[in-house]
């Protein structure tokens, strides 16, 4: 039975440590702006010079 | 249709914004472009190697607005003056500078690319960063390498012009949501002291030793901690606010209930008598929170707090001798000659100094038509220069200016109280007492029986007499309504308003820009009929005037094939024009104009009460183009609809040259007032609002004295995110005619909400009937809670889902 003392410590840590997460991604205002993050994974991370008829030109 | 030729260029679409070129004569490499302005900004682009802009989204851009300023005008300038600048930055020590500007212009992928990239056209940026929902963009960048003005400019120069006004702000940086947050711990919390209550539940008699229950007692005291005195202060001290005024709303029997269940949860924890309720606790007051979220509006691009310095400009043009320079707003003196261009605003009371000046005040006083200005007469501040630059000589600073007087009086500075005659505080006040007569009975009854059950039975009571499904009746079902009417095109302020506007009694409405469209009129021609032709010389002479009545006859003109040419071209500002075309004279312009030009039989019968524009071909009238407001579509309808149940009334700043018009509409003659001032509104309003509940719908500046004083004002707009006073409600003006929908809609739920008040009293008699005999178990409690709000919630929800669906605001 006493193995039930060292779970509940653990399930309260493993807890507390998610409500600190969450408080901190409210406090850096990662909740602030949903949207635009969902834009901006679609640009590509270098985005490669295009010349004016749409090709590929290679860098 | 036509066949679309291979010459036409009329099909192709500018390759910057979209707009239709009218001949292929401007273009780069192969794309067409509709102006200049647009292929110079693709221009830019291209050199800096930013051309993937146009490949995320087709014709991304907006056309950049014709420069209101000549060349050799620097319009940003006053961007270099420190104290503006201390203004508008949110940070800067001289190396590092931190602005976050509007941009109204973004709206698709590529504007987000594009800002994103702005390093690549302005080497100084450090960080550029683009919330798209709030259209603004948060810039870092080096002071050093890169002024404010430059910056602005750099981004006026690709069609991204700042919007900034006398009421930018630096940008205040919360550090997190507090409600968000509250709730977070709250939900932490709830969550963990349930899953310690269920070995007390779930557990056989005798199998839970003393030492197990204490040690989850215990952590259950521990985590209603934080509840207690953080995520449940903003019930507690809203309660004292109330009591300290002598009245009752819904927060007071709540703040009755958690600190009943806190108090004694706590004795029965500490003198080990019971497991108390603190997941009960808990609960309660993580679903009340919830509430909280679920009526306040996620509409982040909306503003419903503005006054007349958002619509202003942050500084102006004053003659300094030969120059001009630029001079901030708010420091702008009586004296000082300000001078205005095309589309410019001018922000303060003054005199004109230039010999004829054009001005719109459609959006201050209501005056539907462009008002002609001469030398010395006194030009309101609000007004937008069209047409010719003019020269005014300060009368006024800004904030004494007659309409910005307006923002003194004292309905600006009282906010709205809280209405306590909503359903849930009339509720509320019954509710409390009966409780507490309950209680009494019990303590009576158990003092005579058992003394010693007797404090027991009466927090009983008190614990299950608790409003939780009570107080998530109202929230739920306007948070609902919230969401279901910003699809419809109705965005209101918080789940508040949609209870106000369901208790409507009267109905007033504006007219420039509420049942009219701004800018547009209906043009009637009235005499003998202009064969096609006659139509095509017509459309060719007007097609050389800037005048607006010119431009919007000319618009109603059937235009398909090339026009005749225009010989003899003469113009007289205020008067008319005339020519020669295919060989006849022809003009156009006021009855005066036509007689001096010699023709004779200008008829008089067709004079009516609005704008009338003569027409003489080859010396013989034709008759009048008749210009009236344009209604909205469906108006006339709607408005038909609402008197079957609603006074209607109308409060318009213009003349009253439609009232004939309009009296179908609004049935007596006393229901309608012409030439109102802004603050006559604001009193016309306060007045009725002694009588009646008002809904107040209107759009301009002139309104915003009575939207502010009105029980509900709603702000119609053409674009929602654009400008509109501060108001309770922003209706998109398309969705005008729907506004009866709107007020059923409401109405059916108030019903809701009173039939879930029923549904949750239900479940407090239920609960009761526990309590007076002294029999309520920890688990019927903890049972009876949860079981009830979710219930609650969930009838509020649908119900309101439905009713949207029966009135027709939703599919």
């Amino acid at each position: 039975m006493s193995a039930l003392y060292m779970l509940i410590g653990f399930s309260l840590a493993v807890a507390l440590l998610f409500l600190a997460a969450f408080l901190w991604a409210l406090r850096t205002n990662q909740y602030h702006d949903t949207c635009t993050p969902a834009m901006r994974m679609l640009f590509d991370e270098q985005t490669a010079l295009q010349s004016d008829s749409g090709e590929e030109e290679s860098l | 249709m036509k066949a679309i030729s291979p010459n036409n260029s009329v099909s192709i679409g500018c390759y910057h914004c979209g707009l239709p070129c009218a001949d292929g004569s401007i273009a780069a490499g192969p794309h067409s472009f509709c102006c200049l302005g647009c292929r110079t900004v693709y221009e830019i682009l291209q050199q800096s190697g930013l051309q993937q802009y146009y490949l995320l989204d087709s014709h991304p851009g907006t056309p950049p607005p014709t420069p209101a300023a000549p060349p050799g005008v620097e319009r940003f300038a006053y961007l270099d003056d420190p104290q503006l600048q201390a203004q508008l930055l949110d940070f800067n020590d001289g190396q590092t500078a931190r602005a976050t500007l509007r941009l109204p212009q973004i709206h698709c992928a590529s504007c987000v690319w594009l800002l994103e990239n702005l390093q690549r056209l302005q080497p100084g940026v450090r960080s550029s960063e683009v919330d798209f929902l709030r259209r603004e963009l948060a810039l870092v960048w080096n002071v050093a390498a890169l002024s404010l003005r430059q910056l602005v400019e750099g981004l006026a120069g690709i069609g991204y012009e700042p919007e900034i006004t006398l009421g930018s702000a630096p940008a205040v940086r919360l550090a997190g949501d507090p409600l968000i947050r509250r709730i977070g711990v709250a939900g932490f919390c709830f969550g963990n002291a349930m899953l310690f209550s269920l070995p007390e539940y779930f557990a056989n008699p005798g199998d839970l030793s003393d030492a197990w229950r204490g040690l989850f007692t215990l952590l259950n005291l521990v985590l209603a901690l934080p509840v207690m005195f953080y995520a449940a202060t903003d019930f507690l001290v809203g309660a004292w606010r109330v009591l300290v005024r002598r009245t009752i709303t819904i927060d007071v029997p709540i703040a009755l209930g958690i600190c009943v269940l806190f108090g004694r949860s706590l004795v029965d924890i500490l003198t080990a008598s019971g497991p108390g309720y603190m997941d009960s606790f808990t609960g309660f007051v993580f679903f009340l929170l919830l509430g909280r979220l679920f009526q306040r509006n996620s509409f982040v691009a909306l503003s419903f707090e503005r006054d007349y310095r958002s619509y202003f400009p942050l500084a102006v043009n004053v003659r300094d001798g030969e120059h001009e320079r630029t001079v901030a707003v708010a420091a702008l003196q009586p004296g000082q000659h300000l001078i205005a261009r095309n589309g410019e605003l001018i922000p303060a009371d003054s005199r004109l100094l230039s010999p004829h000046g054009r001005i719109d005040f459609s959006y201050v006083t209501g005056e539907s038509d462009l008002v002609e200005a001469e030398r010395g007469d006194v030009v309101w501040a609000g007004g937008r220069v069209a047409g010719a630059a003019i020269e005014l000589d300060v009368l006024r600073g800004v904030s004494q200016s007659y309409l910005t007087r307006l923002w003194n009086q004292q309905s600006f500075h009282t906010p709205k109280a809280e209405d306590l005659s909503s359903l849930a505080n009339r509720i509320s006040r019954w509710f409390t007492g009966g409780v507490l007569l309950i209680a009494a009975a019990t303590a009576a009854y158990w003092l005579h029986v058992d003394p010693s059950l007797a404090a027991h039975a009466v927090t009983s009571v008190l614990i299950v007499a608790c409003p939780c499904a009570l107080a998530l009746s109202t929230p739920f079902t306007t948070g609902t309504a919230l969401n279901l009417l910003a699809r419809a095109g109705l965005f209101l302020r918080d789940g508040a308003v949609v209870e106000r506007l369901a208790r409507i009694s009267a109905v007033v409405f504006d007219k420039t820009g509420t049942l009219t469209t701004p800018g547009d009129s209906d043009v009637v021609f009235d005499g003998v009929p202009l064969t096609s032709a006659e139509g095509r010389q017509l459309a060719s002479l007007l097609t050389n005037s800037v005048h607006p009545l010119s431009r919007r006859i000319c618009a109603s003109l059937p235009v398909d094939v090339a026009l005749p040419r225009v010989i003899d071209y003469e113009e007289v500002p205020g008067f008319g024009l005339c020519a020669r075309i295919d060989g006849a004279p022809i003009c156009v312009g006021s009855r005066v104009w036509l007689e001096r030009q010699g023709v004779v039989d200008v008829s008089t019968e067709a004079v009516r009460a609005e704008t009338a524009v003569y027409v003489a071909i080859g010396n013989s009238c034709r008759g009048a183009f008749h210009l009236g407001n344009s209604y909205r579509t469906g108006v006339t309808e709607s408005l038909a609809q609402l008197r079957l149940r609603l006074p209607l009334y109308l409060l318009s700043g213009d003349n009253d040259r439609e009232r004939s018009r309009l009296l179908p509409l609004f049935g007596a003659d006393d229901r309608m007032r012409f030439a109102q001032s802004p603050q006559a509104k604001l009193h016309f309003v306060e007045d009725l609002e002694r009588r009646q509940r008002v809904l107040m719908v209107g759009d301009g500046l002139n309104d915003a004295g009575a939207l502010k004083q009105s029980s509900v004002g709603l702000a119609v707009s053409d674009d929602v995110a654009a400008f509109s006073p501060a108001c309770d409600g922003i209706l998109q003006a398309d969705r005008l005619a729907r506004l009866p929908v709107f007020l059923r809609f409401a109405r059916v739920c108030l019903v809701i909400v009173a039939s879930s008040f029923a549904l949750s009293l239900l479940y407090n008699l239920i609960g009761l009937s526990y309590a007076v005999s002294g029999a309520l178990s920890p688990l019927v409690s903890a049972l009876l809670m949860p079981v009830s709000s979710v219930s609650v919630i969930a009838f509020t929800t649908v119900a309101t889902r439905l009713a949207a669906r029966w009135t027709g605001i939703a599919r």
